[in-house]
């Protein structure tokens, strides 16, 4: 690909400062929105160029967007997602950093476009480093009258905050968020009804995540038709994948949507670390199923993944070498999820911390087989029976361990342990 | 007004009602945790999930509003698979010390578990979640985390009812626990309600806990007498002992809930100082008599004063503690039988007693606006006539029906008053008055006889004999209808019966029976449908 969207400051040294920004095309897009476009004209361009949600779900933002009401006397406000929390998963984290302005341009555009005139950047409390780039550039932003009044002497006003967000997984979950935002506990609502018709105080509220937000500039300034000529009709656009574990160069990439999973592993990320073999990947950040080496020539855009039976997520790609523990890694994820559910509903509460301690008796080597059956059992209770689908995300990875590497979890019980732990203790063979 | 099926019943009900509403109006329980129909829907629990046609997942009743067309089932085997899954979850970490605990016999937990299957648990004891054990909370509720599944039923009551927000949900994951927030106490004039909303043995009553077992208990709809808006009651009681008030559901009146005054109200009814026989005052010390005795004496009384001073020279104070019944049937001796004008009725209230714009009303009888129907409160001043007339001699007989007049008008006055005057005191326990009486008739306290009282707002409501009164007490009306024989007036032979000759004679009650009253209450004619809740 030509020229990094998401990833500018690859191309450009020092984006992230209004100036640079400005003297690479910085606010054309804003401008031209404000001052050429009817908001419901960039709504359209967003629907036709088939942006999906990067936040993991893939869902159309243009359809979001639409789904507001048309005759709600009450402000419309837009929720930036920043609480990127997903394990595995560092994309937003380098656009808030690194291309702060790519950002803020495209939550100007969006607030435009659906009449809203305060946003709020939900950011994840550890990302102290972000929020203070975010009011940096927020400010640097207002000084030149980007935002606040009388937006390029359009009319249009913008005030934006950024809100540090305490930690916690569940603030990422749009409704989890919404109620953090409003100084309460992030339990996730009930929906229907969606945020946009009953988001943040009630009033209509959009929430997208930054990825998607990053990409709204370039659709304005490029056309829909560009955008969707980057990947695959069915979900286009630029896309950042993040590969972490046991790889040479871990990293993120800028590439088209649908890439080979495998040519993201093995030609932008190096190959897996020490020439060792590929044991297993996790594509999506952690919440969804796990493949294995045979599976990895699917390509990565959110039809693709679903054909498999697997998901794009958040691209945050985790691979794993030959000698990684499969109980031990899915115990670790289990772990994550026994810590980050909020509580609220009981099949996830009780649920997520029965499979934690279910997996460490077996990495520990005290598990029954019988534990590997209950524990699929646990899960297939835990999904779809929630408010909200953190107990899916911790039950799918869960389900596919087993299924994929059920030996392994076997084998824990018949030897009491870790085959690999055990031999990476013993000193080598002569 | 949508129609559909449940379970393959077809049920109309009205617009707005979520499927466990709808299920229950044809018998159908589904069952829940976290729903409450007095607060707010928090669908946490899972436990209501229900397949509904054409929708692909399992939905939660309690969020689910019913509408024309739906086919609901609630125990289709993926629904009954679910609802058993999520018990699953929800006991998983619960103790099992149900023989210790203070829920068990009306706990949700024990009795979805013994529906759903009464299966081995998949955790041994020190591999559950540990958390805290008799947590103080307040002066009367106490928690247990380890049994609490969070349904936040407490937390919305405070939130939503009370307003106070005492409660919180704090910590995370299963970890999570009810907690006070800093600083606070749940101390609000309400706060026994959560034991009640509380489905399983997380909130105890202080008061209740380990006295006895639910199952030993007898349950008797009837009214708090605390204050006038005569909160809707169950009495828990044993061989005429009671163990606690629990609020009964009257949208009318006080919808899920009551006050903690109300709650030990019950402290009231079973003191050292009742009376247990009629007593008839021979030199300066009382001799037990009997009824015969006791009423005998009265009728002497009230028809030699008749003769020698006229009918206006016998008197009654009747207060606003006592029935519809007995204020009827007392006025109606007086006026009727006797003749006399001089009937009078008393609600007194301290002038400092607590009240707010909820529940708990600053009239601290139960039944003012029955005497006012009556036509024995007018203004007020009443009772104050009668004691003036009584001092200037006039009377010469005075009936006192539940009304301690030393503490309402002080010592002082009560001697100059009712130092020359034969004094007939109808009550349940020993106090001021009763020590100037020359005969003394134990009554029945509202938890032991059959009656009405009007409440606040004019809805009249019953209360239910929970036990018989102890020794030789009669219920008030039988006494009162005993002197009105022995005044060669009528008997009366039940409740009922004395109702329906109220509702003859006193216009606004025309149009109600006792058995239309039922357990709800009745508005009196002319009195607004308010409602409380």
């Amino acid at each position: 690909m030509a020229e990094n969207v998401l990833l500018r400051h690859e191309d450009v040294p020092d984006i992230h400062k209004l100036d640079v920004y400005l003297a690479h095309d910085g606010y054309v897009a804003a401008r031209k929105a404000l001052t050429t476009l009817k908001p419901e004209e960039v709504t359209a361009q967003v629907k036709e160029s088939n942006l999906r949600g990067r936040g993991g779900a893939g869902f159309p933002a243009g359809v979001k967007w639409g789904f507001l009401p048309k005759d709600s006397d009450k402000p419309v406000y837009l929720c930036c997602n920043a609480d990127e929390s997903e394990p595995g998963t560092f994309k937003d984290r380098a656009i808030i950093e690194k291309n702060t302005h790519t950002l803020l341009e495209g939550i100007l555009i969006t607030c435009y476009a659906i009449n809203a005139h305060t946003a709020y950047i939900y950011i994840r409390g550890e990302f102290a480093y972000g929020a203070k780039c975010l009011e940096q550039a927020l400010a640097e932003a207002y000084d030149q009258g980007l935002f606040g009044k009388d937006i390029f002497g359009t009319g249009f006003d913008l005030e934006v905050y950024v809100h540090r967000g305490a930690g916690a997984y569940i603030c990422g979950e749009e409704t989890g968020l919404i109620e953090s935002l409003e100084g309460k506990r992030a339990y996730p609502r009930i929906k229907p009804p969606f945020p946009a018709v009953y988001g943040l105080f009630g009033c209509p509220t959009i929430v997208n995540n930054v990825e998607t937000l990053a990409c709204v500039p370039s659709i304005i300034k490029n056309g829909p038709d560009w955008f969707r000529s980057i990947g695959p009709e069915s979900g286009p656009g630029p896309k950042i994948y993040g590969v972490s574990g046991h790889v040479e160069k871990p990293g993120m990439f800028e590439l088209p949507m649908g890439m080979p999973l495998r040519e993201v592993i093995y030609d932008y990320a190096g190959g897996i670390k020490d020439g060792k073999q590929l044991k297993a990947v996790m594509p999506a950040g952690s919440s969804f199923p796990v493949l294995t080496p045979d599976e990895i020539d699917v390509h990565m855009d959110f039809d693709s993944m679903r054909a498999i039976g697997a998901f794009l997520g958040t691209a945050g790609i985790i691979v794993m070498d030959e000698d990684t523990c499969m109980v031990r890694a899915l115990k670790i994820i289990d772990r994550f999820y026994h810590h980050e559910s909020c509580g609220q509903c009981s099949p996830c509460r009780e649920g997520t911390g029965w499979l934690h301690k279910l997996l460490v008796r077996l990495e520990e080597g005290n598990g029954k087989v019988e534990d590997i059956d209950l524990i699929d059992r646990i899960c297939t209770n835990m999904m779809g029976n929630t408010v909200c689908v953190l107990a899916d995300a911790a039950a799918m990875p869960t389900q596919s361990y087993l299924t994929k590497f059920r030996d392994e979890f076997v084998a824990h019980v018949t030897e009491g342990g870790c085959r690999l732990k055990k031999a990476a203790a013993q000193p080598e063979a002569a | 007004m949508p129609t559909l099926e449940i379970d393959g019943q077809e049920v109309t009900v009205k617009d707005g009602l979520n499927v466990i509403q709808a299920a229950e109006q044809v018998g159908i329980e589904v069952p829940h945790y976290c729903y409450h129909p007095g607060l707010s829907i928090s669908g946490n629990c899972r436990m209501c999930l229900v397949e509904i046609e054409n929708i692909p997942k399992l939905q939660i009743g309690c969020n689910t509003r019913v509408s024309d067309g739906m086919v609901v089932k609630t125990t289709s085997e993926r629904a009954k698979h679910a609802q058993a899954a999520v018990l699953e979850f929800l006991l998983i970490n619960h103790p099992i010390d149900c023989p210790i605990c203070d829920q068990a016999g009306e706990c949700k937990l024990q009795d979805y578990y013994m529906l759903y299957g009464a299966y081995k648990s998949e955790m041994s004891l020190e591999a559950k979640v540990h958390k805290g054990k008799v947590v103080d909370l307040g002066p009367e509720v106490v928690l247990d985390e380890e049994r609490c599944i969070l349904c936040a039923r407490c937390t919305r009551f405070c939130d939503e009812i009370t307003r106070t927000g005492e409660l919180g949900i704090f910590e995370r994951g299963d970890h999570s626990r009810i907690s006070l927030f800093p600083g606070k106490k749940l101390d609000n004039p309400y706060s026994g309600n959560v034991v009640d909303v509380c489905p399983v043995g997380a909130l105890t009553s202080k008061d209740f806990r380990f006295k006895s077992r639910v199952w030993y208990l007898e349950k008797t709809p009837s009214t708090c007498t605390r204050c006038a808006t005569g909160c809707n009651i169950d009495i828990y009681h044993r061989r005429g002992e009671i163990f606690r008030f629990r609020p009964r559901q009257n949208s009318a009146v006080n919808a899920y809930w009551m006050c903690d005054e109300g709650r030990h109200w019950y402290k009231s009814f079973q003191q050292d100082s009742r009376i247990p026989t009629p007593l008839v005052r021979s030199e300066s010390s009382f001799t037990v008599a009997s009824w015969d005795e006791a009423g005998k004496k009265v009728a002497q009384a009230v028809r030699s004063t008749q003769d020698e001073h006229g009918a206006d020279a016998v008197a009654a104070i009747i207060g606003a503690k006592a029935t519809n019944e007995e204020a009827f049937l007392l006025s109606r001796l007086l006026r009727e039988q006797i003749g006399s004008t001089h009937t009078a009725g008393l609600s007194w209230s301290p002038a400092d007693a607590f009240h707010d714009d909820f529940l708990i009303h600053a009239d601290k009888n139960p039944n003012t606006q029955g005497l006012k129907s009556l036509g024995l409160l007018n203004g007020g001043g009443e009772a104050e006539a009668v004691l003036a007339a009584a001092e200037q001699g006039q009377v010469k007989v005075l009936f006192i029906l539940g009304a301690d007049l030393v503490t309402v008008f002080g010592q002082e006055r009560i001697d100059s008053a009712l130092g020359e005057t034969t004094v007939i005191v109808l009550d349940t326990d020993y106090n001021g008055t009763t020590e100037y009486a020359d005969i003394v008739l134990p009554v029945a306290t509202a938890v032991e006889t059959d009656g009405t009282c009007t409440n606040q707002a004019g809805r009249v409501q019953r209360l239910s004999q929970a036990f018989p009164p102890p020794g030789e007490a009669k219920a008030g009306w039988e006494a009162l209808a005993l002197l009105s024989t022995q005044l060669d007036g009528p008997d009366s032979v039940s409740i009922s019966d004395v109702f329906g000759e109220l509702t003859h004679s006193v216009p606004s009650f025309s149009g109600l029976t006792y058995g239309k009253i039922g357990l709800q209450g009745a508005p009196l004619a002319g009195a607004g449908s308010e409602t409380n809740s």
